[in-house]
């Protein structure tokens, strides 16, 4: 019996390929296998040789079993390691590439100015782009041939002949918004009216089509006082600073009164604007308290009501905080402009995470 | 509008420097654009002296000088003609800008020899355009500032312009004297008062005038009187710097004097050469077809009531806009008519207009010239031409009377405060408007004449805050409208407009926002470029019509990228269009476009055309985030620019589109130059159906433990039969055992012979109640053969 066992452990241990291994299996265990063979003999010894013979041999035939068994899986593990070895593969090469969309910065800034103000009890309030002159002037207080219409390079629809209504003009700022949403929605009322605005106008800082946000509150206690707070914390919110210093300045619009322009402090080095700090003062939105006859438009009773409004450009202020020279290349559609001034998908503004990233 | 500090000081009495006076100026809503200050641009010119003069070895013009100056003798070269030993010059330093020859002037060499600095003419100071030769001084030290010696003997020179923006509402800042009321009432000064007495007329004056009937709504009071025995020469040099200082070209002392008080008290006066004037000067409407030569040199066509002046015989002034050529005063004037008017802003404005002229005098009777001072400017005026021109007045002749003013505004002092959120004591916004010249009786504040804007108490208000400052105002929070946490505030549409704009964005689409007008062939091609969405007065061709689509503006941005050498693109963009010219007109889209290839050349080659089912995989990705509902109908045969066999709607019924995909057709691109294919899509997210339950809740989960089976068929149809069709009909087959059906394999031609295809299902079935039997598979796959067979056709491909 030792015999057998030095043989087939032996030669299981040397065995170099599974196929080897098998005939050695067929050898020993299988059902002709020499060790077979001999626990048939166990039929013809006595009962007492049987109770030594059986157990030994018993125990030979587990023991190469684990032996073939322990065989097998290095065998296994060999042949596994020797074909990993043959699957190198060059990592360096690139991985496969998902496209990248980008989000334009206006529509990045909409929803920055949307978060701030929703945050203070502001609702976002939509009209017309193509919009009567009444809406877009009489209402506002500027009558016709009021000097202020010849300044705002209007664009002006096409009128058929047979039409006597004055022509539709295209709106030459948000605020035909206040009075469509004083309207529909009477007093109190707070909004912010975002989107494109339109004056005849081209050249280095101008283009004929840009975008405004226009913001307005009307209750029966709101000052000026609220106006420069509410700007304040928009500013400070927008900029993501912690110290802002806006300084009004009188001005005149026909829908405000009193009217002012602001100005924020700041500074310019090396093109780099900084916020809340330096000695130049730059204008960035005009604003005032409503006109009586504008509230009087929007069939809202000046006597009970008040409050302001402001408007300023998006396309200004997203140039501002990200550093964008160029106001033109905004509607030009330049992939690398796009590529390089826009946002990700996932860079939803929130005042939780911050506006930016 | 321009002045000079010294002009400023004639009708204020104040210290204040120019940087004070134009920082309160801009807070007093009289914003500066800019000070023109020579002390500024001339505070490094010293003066010195020329101490030797010699001819330039290398050159016969140029002399080489030593020049004392306040560093020493200095070497310069000079080639002005009356360089020479002795002349007390205006010296420049190496280092000093140079402003009329927008250099810096730095030690070099001319010809060979060493110049250290430089000897200045007039116009390389901007001080004049005097260049025969550098200054030579009668006086001054050398080492001292010129500018010194400059603001000494001649002020003129030395005086600060500075020049404000005029909002519409405030002509009287259009006059000098206006600008240093508000000045005055701010606290910076005191107001000069300039009132002069009437000169009596010594004789009556033999030009009449009168307004017709029809006209003195325009034209409320003309008035006038001859000055004869006058001499028109050049004014005197104080009104001509004066002038130069502004931007004005001096004519003649009559033209200059006109002009001044243009300027200094917003008041446009004319002067017609008396000797001209045939007859009487009337005020009228025109008939029309009236022709006048103006003093512009252009003639003018009148259209019928249009304002003007007329004498016996024609025309001879746009009225209120500028006067006639024929009758204007020349060199040889002696006997001048001087006119005074008032004309309402409206008329003129409409004249100006249609004869597209704009003047000084336009611009100022078209924002409101003070009424009530056209007599007394025709004093002033008569005052200063006897004193500049001499020459005998006669009586004055009128038409018309001043407008009756009958504005009177409550002051609500309380309102002020609660208006503007600043406390401004009641006897100091009393005090505030009495100094800006209203007239307070009692609570009510009477506006003065000069002040056409103040049309109710608002307005009150306005010139209480603006003359307190604004800078005061101290900001205050405003109340919440709700205690705690925020609500959301975007509306459904909103909302799936920034969803549509960051699912286009994740699927790899750059957002672009392109002009809201297009060129009038582009708009042609998607349906649009309709006179109803004409621009009137578009800024160019390209630029004509308002968008019928979104796709125009994105396949020009692709052929604009094209030609910078990009080829593969997704672009999108979410905005408005427009159906019509009217505002309802406008609806809002969602619109892709994909040129080219999915991507770049890569070594994987997972590169390739993009083709419509990309473009059907966004418009779908983009619904679904949207809340369009999974299930929907595609349809084909929408609009002419899609591929006719290529496109198809994504629908909720043949009446309800949510979607459009397809490939642009060829013609639409070589139109606009896009190299092709390419593939786009259009979603209207307004007619996405709103959610109809507003819970967050979601249904239960409804898991089953049964092993669900999979089997594939494959059949063969028509190959005309869609693929969709298909689907839906094995879907129907067993709706409770079936849980979807998936289109995997399409394969057209070869052994199956023209005109067939097979497509290939896998239907997923999931019991419910006990495991699926053969028997029971078989059967419901009966059931999907017999439904495909009777839906489509289809057989079983053997």
């Amino acid at each position: 019996m030792d015999e057998l066992r030095q043989k087939y452990l032996g030669a299981i241990s040397e065995v170099a390929d599974e196929a080897a291994l098998e005939y050695l299996r067929v050898q020993a265990v299988g059902k002709k296998g020499e060790i077979s063979l001999k626990m048939r003999e166990l039929g013809k010894m006595t009962p007492e040789e049987r109770q030594v013979a059986g157990p030994a041999l018993n125990a030979l035939k587990d023991e190469i079993n684990s032996a073939l068994a322990a065989k097998k899986a290095a065998l296994a593990d060999a042949a596994l390691d020797a074909r990993l070895r043959t699957e190198w593969l060059d990592v360096t090469l690139p991985g496969r590439a998902r496209p990248q969309g980008t989000i334009h910065p206006i529509s990045q800034v909409m929803e920055e100015v949307t978060a701030i103000f929703a945050d203070m009890g502001f609702s976002v309030a939509e009209g017309p782009q193509i919009d009567s002159d009444w809406y877009n002037f009489d209402a506002l207080n500027i009558p016709e041939h009021h000097p202020a219409r010849g300044e705002m390079d209007t664009f002006y629809m096409h009128r058929d002949e047979s039409d006597n209504r004055p022509p539709h003009v295209l709106r030459t700022h948000t605020s035909p918004v206040q009075i469509r949403t004083m309207e529909v929605q009477g007093a109190p009322l707070r909004v912010i009216a975002p989107g494109r605005v339109y004056r005849a106008d081209y050249d280095q800082t101008h283009t004929p089509m840009f975008n405004q946000v226009e913001g307005l509150a009307i209750d029966t206690d709101i000052s000026m006082a609220n106006l420069k707070w509410v700007l304040e914390e928009f500013v400070r919110a927008y900029f993501e600073v912690d110290t802002v210093e806006l300084r009004f300045r009188a001005s005149h619009f026909p829908f405000t009164e009193p009217s002012a322009e602001v100005d924020l402090r700041c500074s310019w080095e090396g093109g780099q604007l900084k916020v809340g700090e330096g000695d130049d003062w730059m204008e960035i939105l005009g604003s005032g308290m409503v006109h009586p006859k504008v509230l009087e438009a929007g069939k809202i009773d000046p006597a009970k009501y008040q409050g302001f409004a402001f408007g300023m450009g998006i396309d200004r202020i997203a140039m501002l905080k990200y550093g964008i020279p160029d106001l033109r290349a905004f509607f030009d559609s330049d992939l690398r402009w796009l590529r390089h001034y826009g946002f990700s998908a996932l860079d939803v503004p929130t005042l939780h995470q911050g506006l930016s990233r | 509008m321009k002045f000079t500090l010294s002009w400023l000081k004639h009708h204020l009495e104040t210290t204040a420097s120019v940087d004070e006076i134009a920082e309160t100026l801009t807070d007093l809503g009289l914003e500066v654009e800019g000070i023109e200050n020579p002390a500024a641009r001339l505070a490094d010119f010293t003066i010195g002296k020329v101490l030797k003069a010699e001819k330039h070895p290398d050159a016969d013009k140029l002399r080489v000088c030593e020049v004392e100056t306040d560093q020493g003798t200095r070497q310069i070269i000079c080639g002005a003609p009356n360089a020479r030993a002795g002349i007390t010059v205006v010296v420049a330093h190496p280092g000093t800008y140079i402003p009329g020859i927008d250099t810096t002037i730095q030690v070099g060499k001319i010809r060979g020899v060493e110049s250290q600095g430089m000897m200045c003419s007039e116009r390389e100071m901007e001080l004049s355009d005097e260049h025969e030769g550098i200054i030579e001084l009668p006086s001054g030290k050398v080492g001292a500032r010129f500018i010194d010696w400059l603001a000494e003997n001649d002020p003129a020179k030395t005086d600060p312009v500075i020049e404000i923006a005029i909002t519409p509402n405030r002509p009287d800042a259009l006059g000098v004297q206006g600008i240093a009321r508000d000045l005055a009432a701010r606290g910076l000064g005191t107001l000069k008062a300039t009132e002069t007495d009437p000169v009596p007329g010594t004789f009556p004056s033999p030009i009449g005038v009168s307004i017709d009937a029809d006209t003195l709504d325009g034209c409320p009071l003309f008035v006038g009187r001859v000055i004869r025995g006058v001499k028109n020469g050049p004014s005197p040099e104080w009104l001509r710097d004066l002038l130069k200082a502004i931007g004005l070209r001096p004519i003649s002392a009559l033209v200059d004097i006109t002009n001044f008080f243009t300027y200094d008290r917003n008041r446009p006066l004319h002067v017609f050469d008396a000797d001209k004037v045939e007859g009487d000067l009337r005020v009228h409407l025109a008939k029309g077809g009236e022709q006048l030569l103006a003093l512009d040199e252009k003639t003018y066509t009148l259209e019928p009531g249009m304002m003007v002046i007329s004498d016996d015989r024609a025309p001879e002034s746009l009225a209120g806009i500028m006067g006639g050529e024929e009758s204007g005063v020349t060199a040889d004037t002696v006997n001048v008519f001087v006119e005074s008017a008032y004309w309402k802003p409206i008329t003129i404005a409409l004249t100006a207009r249609k004869l597209k002229i704009n003047s000084d005098a336009k611009y100022r009777f078209e924002r409101g010239v003070d009424p009530a001072f056209t007599p007394v400017g025709l004093e002033h005026a008569t005052r200063m031409i006897i004193e500049l021109c001499g020459g005998e007045p006669s009586e004055v002749v009128t038409a018309g009377a001043v407008p009756g003013d009958t504005r009177a505004f409550r002051l609500d002092t309380d309102h002020v405060q609660s208006l503007v959120g600043m406390s401004i004591p009641a006897d100091r916004q009393r005090q505030t408007l009495s100094d800006l010249g209203f007239t307070m009786k009692g609570d009510m504040a009477h506006p003065p004449s000069w002040r056409p804007d103040i049309q109710g108490p608002a307005d009150l208000v306005e010139e209480v805050a603006r003359i307190a400052s604004l800078t005061k105002l101290e900001a205050k929070p405003m109340r919440r409208t709700q205690v705690g946490v925020p609500k959301p505030i975007l509306t459904p549409m909103q909302k799936r407009e920034q969803i549509a704009k960051r699912t286009a964005a994740a699927l790899g689409y750059n957002e672009c926002v392109t002009y809201s007008f297009i060129d009038e062939a582009a708009a042609r091609l998607f349906s649009g470029g309709t006179d109803a969405t004409r621009l009137e007065n578009p800024i160019s061709s390209e630029m004509s019509h308002m968008r019928p689509a979104l796709l125009p503006g994105l396949l020009q941005a692709a052929a604009r990228n094209q030609a910078r050498g990009f080829a593969d693109m997704a672009l999108f963009e979410v905005g408005a269009v427009f159906h019509g010219g009217e505002p309802e007109e406008q609806h809002t889209l969602v619109s892709g476009l994909l040129v080219g290839r999915t991507g770049p050349k890569d070594v994987h080659g997972a590169s390739r055309s993009v083709d419509v089912f990309d473009v059907k995989a966004d418009a779908e990705a983009i619904l679904a985030a949207i809340g369009a509902p999974a299930k929907a109908q595609i349809l084909r045969g929408t609009s002419e620019w899609w591929h006719p066999e290529r496109h198809g709607m994504i629908c909720l019924g043949p009446k309800k589109v949510l979607a459009v995909f397809g490939e642009i057709h060829p013609r639409v691109l070589s139109a606009m130059d896009v190299k092709g294919p390419a593939m786009g899509f259009t979603i209207w997210p307004e007619e996405v159906p709103q959610r109809r339950s507003s819970s967050a809740t979601r249904d239960a989960l409804a898991l089953n433990d049964l092993q669900a089976v999979e089997r594939d068929f494959a059949f063969v149809v028509d190959a005309d039969v869609e693929a969709l069709a298909l689907v839906n009909a094995a879907a129907g087959a067993d709706k409770t055992l079936i849980d979807g059906v998936r289109l995997f394999d399409e394969f057209i031609g070869g052994s199956l012979g023209e005109g067939k295809k097979s497509l290939a299902i896998t239907v997923r079935l999931q019991p419910t109640d006990s495991t699926l039997t053969d028997k029971d598979i078989e059967a419901v796959s009966a059931k999907i053969v017999d439904k495909v067979g009777k839906a489509t056709g289809g057989v079983l491909r053997g």
